[in-house]
């Protein structure tokens, strides 16, 4: 028993990192109908940027709270910088060019940014420093869930809960939504499209970064191709929910999350990325607007 | 302005080199300066040619566009031009490796195996618009089932090479099938978890395929039974990708003007118009993947002659992705683009060693760049055109 309910909060904090990046995904997806394959990258580099910072403030000698905090705002602050420049230069010239035009240009982009964080940074993995500390309530159940994990757990649901309040209850929120559904009428409204689509892709590259912060530390270890799989990984999660959904990319990211902790804990753990890929081919197959996705009907 | 962000953004990756073992933290102030003046030139040279494009895109919408075709196009077209090009291009392709060395004439091999493995991506990503991102799972197909045909039943190379093609266009209809329904980013991310699946059970199955060590002492093709010395077989592999080379271009040639490539596409064209006018896009998508697959497989048998010996590792999902960059540079749809561009971005990483570790840097930046400018490649695809007028007349005479 209390192995299945390790895994099951493996399942969980594992869905919960996957649910912050597949956010990005699925609100970019929302509204300009591309996949961003460079939104891996953006949380990648959170991830390097909060090392960088830690390694910097510890060497200056600050408490480790304090850290963590500081990192995890200068890597949310800059992956939505590097989120709005990626869009600003590989995918604003080709808003209406062909979609396999956009997808192969957000290819490249990846390429470019994980061969970028190579080059300057290394190669190697980097240790990354647990910050969080051991909580002392935690002591009886630590057997089966570590106080990284909750921390997790809790900061995702914060993040989740602020991000519905942003999409359902303010302006720029509002305008997001009606650019999803019609990207034409809501410019006749007076929205700007560009600024919309700028405020998504800053928002979905803070929520990774957050994720991003927050794996590194979970599982102490970082390089620069960390994003690729995350980042695909989290596009299986979106697709599970039905992209373009935000509560379904949140429960497919929690599906797809406990299959694998499952999948690895009681099958093999040499094939964990085989399971996800295989779910992913049998969900397209039989219900391929996802678990939460409206279906899509074609005009002609 | 534009500078200053980009010094900003790029300051804690680009100056901050940290050691987390050691606890030492590098500044590297110089860099901050590199980039606050190169993005400062930059900077006018993309919004130069963001305006000219912009220009050019009106000017088309207008009808005001220059209809003439592209310099290389012209010269492609006149036989005056075409014809002993092609003689001189011949005589080198067959005095090559008499002319430069071992080493020199390996390098070309391998541009030659990229040569075949971008016409057969041609026909699924440039012929059919199917962004195939696992392509190289088929490359991997063929090697593999020349290594342990040869292993287990000591097939020869001969035997293997249509072997392997058969295998690989059974894998390709295996996952056409569950992608048939799927479109653009839906199929990339899918053939994309497809190409991993491979490799992982290349990798973890080791009863199988001998795990991440690899399958060593793959035999050379032989030449009619006669045992060549390494330096005779090299040369020898390197006629017969001459000659699969050769087959291919045939191939993909008869098949983009015949009915079947049309069907392809009207396919990528528009698919609902396609399905209206009577083309069954199951078996037209199913083609263009067995057939693709068929040409990725074959040339994974060549590159296990080659190299003798295949591990995972040579399979990963950059292997595609640098395909995919032969595609585009070149030109999708257009066979003299795929193949100047295979040769370009083969070859000049291998002459310009000094840059190596910047190639995929550059490959990235290749991507987005071709895309946004020049979205048909270097050398874009000319479709055919009955000229009215002129062609009629010079029927008549």
């Amino acid at each position: 028993m209390d192995y299945f309910l390790e895994l099951f909060l493996g399942g969980l904090t594992r869905g919960s990192i996957y649910a912050l990046i597949a956010l990005g995904y699925t609100m970019v997806y929302g509204i300009i109908e591309l996949i961003n394959f460079a939104h891996g990258e953006i949380y990648m580099i959170g991830a390097f940027t909060a090392l960088i910072v830690i390694s910097v403030l510890t060497l200056m000698g600050m408490n480790a709270v304090a850290i963590l905090v500081i990192a995890g705002v200068v890597a949310v602050i800059y992956s939505s910088a590097y989120g709005y420049t990626v869009e600003k230069i590989a995918y604003k010239p080709l808003r209406n060019a062909p979609r396999l035009s956009a997808l192969i240009s957000a290819i490249g982009m990846s390429l470019f940014l994980q061969n970028y964080v190579l080059l300057a940074q290394t190669s190697d993995f980097l240790p990354f420093p647990n910050l969080v500390p051991d909580f002392e309530f935690m002591e009886p159940y630590a057997h089966i869930i570590g106080s990284t994990e909750v921390v997790i757990l809790i900061t995702t649901a914060i993040v989740m809960v602020l991000l519905t309040i942003l999409i359902k209850f303010t302006n720029i929120g509002k305008a997001m939504r009606a650019a999803s559904q019609d990207k034409t009428m809501s410019m006749l409204v007076g929205i700007n499209v560009n600024r919309v689509i700028s405020v998504t892709f800053v928002v979905g590259s803070a929520t990774a970064a957050i994720g991003g912060v927050l794996i590194a530390s979970h599982i102490g270890m970082i390089n620069f191709y960390i994003g690729f799989i995350a980042g695909i990984k989290a596009f299986v999660a979106a697709v599970l929910g039905g992209i373009g959904s935000i509560p379904g990319a949140v429960l497919g990211s929690f599906v797809l999350g406990w299959t694998e902790s499952f999948a690895t804990g009681y099958v093999s753990s040499d094939y964990e990325d085989v399971f996800a890929f295989l779910f992913l081919v049998l969900i397209l197959i039989f219900r391929p607007a996802g678990i939460l996705g409206r279906s899509e009907k074609n005009k002609i | 302005m534009v500078s200053v962000w980009f010094m900003f953004l790029t300051f804690p990756i680009m100056v901050i080199r940290v050691n987390p073992v050691e606890h030492v933290v590098e500044w590297r102030w110089l860099n901050m300066v590199l980039v606050g003046i190169g993005s400062f030139f930059l900077s006018f040279v993309w919004n130069y040619s963001i305006r000219r494009k912009e220009i050019g895109a009106k000017k088309s919408e207008t009808g005001e566009g220059t209809n003439a075709i592209p310099l290389s196009q012209r010269l492609l077209k006149k036989k005056e031009v075409y014809k002993p090009a092609l003689v001189i291009f011949g005589i080198f392709a067959l005095t090559y490796p008499f002319i430069f060395s071992l080493y020199q004439t390996n390098i070309m091999i391998s541009a030659l195996i990229y040569v075949m493995l971008g016409l057969g991506l041609n026909i699924v990503v440039g012929l059919a618009g199917l962004l195939d991102l696992g392509y190289v799972a088929f490359y991997a197909v063929g090697a593999y089932s020349y290594a342990l045909l040869n292993y287990h039943y000591g097939l020869n190379f001969w035997m293997a090479l249509p072997i392997g093609g058969v295998l690989g266009a059974m894998f390709g209809i295996l996952l056409g099938f569950p992608v048939l329904r799927l479109r653009g980013d839906y199929l990339a991310i899918v053939t994309l978890g497809f190409g991993e699946i491979i490799r992982i059970i290349l990798e973890n199955w080791n009863e199988f395929s001998f795990g991440p060590s690899g399958i060593a002492h793959i035999p050379r093709p032989p030449l009619f039974g006669i045992e060549l010395s390494v330096q005779g077989s090299t040369i020898f592999v390197y006629y017969i990708m001459i000659g699969l080379c050769l087959f291919t271009i045939f191939v993909v040639n008869r098949l983009q003007n015949s009915r079947i490539g049309r069907a392809w596409i009207a396919l990528r064209e528009d698919e609902i118009a396609c399905q209206a006018m009577g083309i069954d896009k199951a078996k037209t998508k199913l083609t263009a993947f067995a057939l693709g697959a068929t040409w990725a497989s074959m040339g994974g048998v060549v590159f296990a002659a080659k190299t003798t010996f295949v591990n995972p590792a040579s399979f990963t999902i950059w292997e595609s992705i640098i395909i995919l960059c032969v595609v585009v540079l070149g030109g999708m749809g257009s066979i003299v683009g795929v193949i100047a561009g295979a040769l370009v971005l083969i070859l000049m990483p291998e002459y310009l060693r000094a840059f190596s570790e910047y190639r995929m840097l550059a490959f990235g930046v290749l991507l987005v760049v071709m895309m946004i400018f020049r979205p048909g490649g270097i050398i874009p695809n000319v479709r055919r055109v009955y000229t009215f007028g002129t062609g009629s007349q010079n029927d008549e005479s």
